[in-house]
């Protein structure tokens, strides 16, 4: 136990009138990171629970690895696809030839260590320009920096697309670390989900990086549209004859940001969060509901000038992100509504947000992560309603 | 009937008054601290835009617009320039109107919504609202929806501001932001995530 020693020795220069004190959140941090949390419940009730804060957050990240396995794979997979068309350049480049694996996009590990190189950079200045930010509302505000903020980054870096500019990063991670949270206190005191706020912040800042044909594969001069464009401009039947099938978008091999495009992967983690509980089963249920429900009236509604009135939904759940959104956006237990029923509500919401955005808004086809934003805003008024109908039921029941 | 649908929600959503215009932000900041106060402030101004608009509608049509007083035999007049005012007295009359009806008839509410009643008559979404019909030229079913459903807007905007800052009392928000600089923030996230509109055509 020497490194318990260590932090034992430590911990009284943090604590109340050590000499660092003012850097307690910081000791916290590290220690916390690599130890469970000493502190105990001391008022009554003691409910007895191993789920702590650490330990929901942990899970998170847990459930994304899928995600971020696949991600790599891909993101590395549409690179090297690209790479047999348009050559190799870029300092990436440069670090695989001298490592001589080569760009073959048939070889799985070649794959995975090109997407590593696109995965980590962004996700090291997440990590770094997010947490620092973090830190210092900590020393100041004198709250602990806990572990939402992995799960933040994670799933920030999760959401963009490979070629964003690292300095788009750092800034969109700010604002969602600041704006998106900190002003309000912290994680748990947020209501909308920092990490989306960060990402619509930079679509609405910076389109032309963050959103259209040529952002999703990182080479020069490859234009790929995501298959909610193709859906957009040619309808959903016109996708196999792009190269997409149902089952590529299921298992995740196009276009897409970095980590979102497997539904099979998301839904990996979705079985994960479901048996640890860490979801809730109520919003994925509302928000599969919604979704399905509104897009078939309007498969049945029609269209003559819209192809994608008639994207079945099916289809609506592998395209763009909104399996991604579903399983970590959604169930994220702050900006959701807090009742039960307003659960359900709050996840037809989305769905139903979802495919409206996709289908009648031709300005943004990802209509996932607005939706969810824009559910947040109404999650406190869902649960406001709910309570309100309970209290009448009751004083009636009661009467 | 089709374009009346989709301009009503055109003006609930896609032009939002208060978040996507900034328009009536005085009483947006200022009455959207309980859910219930906001409910009845967002219904008094629906129910004024919803008289307002339509009336003012007719002042022009009847009264203002070049050659509008051919009935009374001055065709060649022309009173446009009187818009302005003449659309701020039918918002006060009607305001005056409707605050006499709510003293009389719904107390609680007259009392809880207090100064910003009054102060409704010169809420620039209610004149912003009939500036808006006299630009987009609409005729009077188009300037009765819209009324309505930009009244809608504004109420659905400060209700979900209200239902966002009851949450945000659970919140720890630095000294300096407290009260109105959080809710200017509050405000502007919530303009955000209604931007998830812009850009829909109908």
């Amino acid at each position: 136990m020497g490194l318990r020693a260590f932090f034992d020795r430590l911990e009284p220069q943090f604590t109340k009138g050590g000499k660092y004190e003012k850097y307690f959140p910081l000791y916290e941090m590290v220690e916390s990171f690599i130890y469970t949390p000493k502190t105990v419940t001391t008022v009554a009730p003691h409910a007895r629970s191993y789920i702590d804060m650490k330990r929901i957050m942990t899970y998170v990240v847990l459930a994304t690895v899928p995600c971020i396995l696949f991600g790599l794979y891909n993101t590395g997979l549409q690179t090297n696809l690209a790479i047999a068309e348009l050559g190799p350049s870029g300092w990436r480049a440069a670090i695989i030839e001298a490592l001589g694996i080569g760009f073959n996009p048939a070889n799985p590990l070649a794959n995975m260590l090109h997407g590593l190189l696109y995965f980590l950079p962004i996700y090291i200045v997440t990590l770094v320009a997010g947490g620092i930010f973090e830190v210092i509302f900590a020393v100041v505000r004198r709250h602990e920096v806990n572990e939402g903020f992995l799960v933040t980054s994670m799933l920030y870096t999760l959401i963009m697309p490979a070629t964003a500019p690292l300095w788009q990063v750092a800034l969109g991670i700010i604002f969602g670390v600041v704006i998106g949270k900190e002003v309000f206190g912290g994680t748990g005191k947020n209501f909308l989900n920092p990490a989306l706020v960060g990402r619509a912040f930079l679509y609405f800042a910076y389109p032309a990086q963050m959103s259209g044909d040529t952002v999703w594969t990182p080479v020069d001069g490859f234009s790929g549209a995501t298959a909610l464009a193709v859906g957009a401009s040619d309808g959903y039947a016109a996708l196999p004859a792009h190269g997409i099938t149902w089952m590529d978008a299921f298992i995740g091999t196009i276009q897409g940001c970095l980590g979102e495009t497997s539904t099979i992967a998301c839904l990996i983690g979705l079985v994960f969060l479901l048996a640890t509980r860490i979801a809730n089963w109520r919003l994925i249920v509302g928000c599969l509901a919604g979704m399905i429900a509104f897009s078939s009236l309007l498969n049945w509604i029609g269209s003559d000038s819209n192809p994608m009135f008639a994207m079945p939904w099916y289809w609506h759940l592998v395209l763009g992100g909104y399996a991604f959104g579903l399983v970590f956006m959604v169930t994220e237990p702050v900006s959701a509504s807090h009742t039960n029923v307003g659960r359900y509500i709050y996840g037809a919401l989305i769905g139903f947000m979802v495919v409206m955005i996709r289908v009648i808004n031709p300005a943004f086809p990802e209509g996932m992560m607005l939706a969810i934003l824009f559910g947040n805003v109404f999650a406190p008024l869902i649960d406001y309603f709910v309570i309100q109908a309970n209290i009448k039921r009751r004083a009636k029941r009661n009467a | 009937m089709e374009g009346l649908v989709s301009l009503a929600v055109k003006a609930v959503f896609i032009e939002n008054l208060a978040l996507s215009f900034f328009l009536g932000m005085c009483t947006f900041l200022a009455v959207s601290k309980k859910i219930s106060t906001a409910m009845g402030l967002g219904i008094s101004v629906m129910v004024v835009q919803a008289l307002t608009v339509p009336a003012n509608n007719l002042l022009l049509n009847y009264l203002l617009a070049p050659g509008a007083l051919a009935w009374a035999g001055f065709g060649d007049v022309d009173l446009t320039f009187l818009g302005l005012i003449s659309y701020i007295g039918v918002i006060a009359a009607l305001v005056q109107i409707l605050e006499m009806i709510l003293d009389k008839y719904f107390p609680p509410l007259y009392n809880a919504l207090g100064v910003y009643l009054p102060l409704i008559t010169v809420n620039c979404a209610i004149l912003g609202g009939s500036l808006f019909m006299v630009e987009r030229s609409y005729n009077f079913a188009e300037a009765a929806t819209y009324g309505v459903s930009s009244g809608f807007g504004w109420a659905l905007a400060i209700t979900a501001m209200a239902g966002v800052r009851e949450k945000l009392k659970y919140s720890d928000i630095p000294d300096g932001l407290q009260g109105l600089g959080i809710t200017f923030i509050t405000a502007g996230l919530m303009a955000m995530a209604f931007m998830s509109f812009s850009g829909v055509k109908l």
